[in-house]
């Protein structure tokens, strides 16, 4: 501590481990929250459902997504990323997902909506697969802090499905 | 500045900013803004370079006691005289 530079660096190292202490702790606090989201899907219209020329199917959807995820926001989080995914099982994978919509959730205000939307991405199967086929809709969110980790979450509303024929 | 204020100037910096910290995120938590959290804590490091970078006359209460330049005279520095280095011929 004997000279001014001497001095100014000490603080300024101090200061910034400081910081990261701060911000570790303002991330855990997260831990503390109560978080009750809930959303609800609803298929208002099936557009178009077909096959390709090269083969796949493709359908089109008017979605009715209500959604309350104000509870996620904390004084934390700097935004929240939501998707909604269709999810169905083929005779060629296990699993298939599908992301149909998303958005980005600015702030805490924005949370709790309804719209209606057609799907602001194709949904195509590898295949023809999707003839009367049960799917569920799940909503997913990432929640991104402003400091720490960015945890994810979904709900699953099982029970949709197509038509038994292209329309 | 002296001992006593450099080891004032260490505990006052680290006690400084710990007390920012702890105070930022308190207020901030409180008021459910992070932004409130950084504003504070960077006012409260603005405050603690103020208070512990500059020279203060307060840091230099215990001044170091230099030997007085005629007392040093009387006991001038032993001269240091040349040692001759042995060199080692390589026989040829």
């Amino acid at each position: 501590m004997h000279t001014f530079g001497y001095r100014a660096n000490a603080l300024l190292t101090f200061a910034i481990t400081a910081l990261a202490f701060i911000c570790a702790i303002a991330s855990f606090s997260d831990k503390f929250s109560n978080q009750n989201p809930s959303a609800e899907i609803q298929i208002l219209n099936i557009n178009r459902f077909k096959k390709q020329s090269h083969g796949n199917d493709e359908v089109s959807l008017t979605l009715d997504i209500s959604a309350d995820l104000q509870s996620l926001f904390t004084w934390n989080t700097k935004q929240v990323f939501v998707f909604v995914a269709a999810e169905y099982e083929t005779p060629k994978n296990f699993l298939n997902q599908v992301s149909l919509w998303d958005a980005i959730i600015p702030a805490k205000e924005d949370a709790k909506f309804r719209i209606q939307v057609s799907n602001k991405y194709r949904f195509i199967d590898q295949g023809q697969n999707l003839r009367g086929k049960e799917f569920n809709l799940t909503l997913h969110w990432h929640v991104m802090p402003k400091t720490g980790k960015m945890f994810a979450d979904k709900i699953v509303m099982p029970g949709y499905s197509l038509p038994d024929a292209y329309r | 500045m002296d001992w006593q204020g450099q080891k004032l100037v260490e505990q006052l910096m680290q006690i400084l900013l710990v007390i920012s910290g702890v105070v930022a995120l308190v207020v901030g938590y409180a008021t459910e803004s992070f932004r409130t959290m950084m504003l504070i804590y960077a006012g409260g490091v603005v405050l603690t370079t103020l208070v512990t970078v500059p020279n203060w006359p307060f840091y230099n209460l215990h001044p170091l006691k230099w030997l007085d330049p005629s007392e040093a005279e009387k006991h001038p520095k032993p001269q240091v005289v040349p040692v001759a280095s042995k060199k080692k011929f390589s026989k040829k």
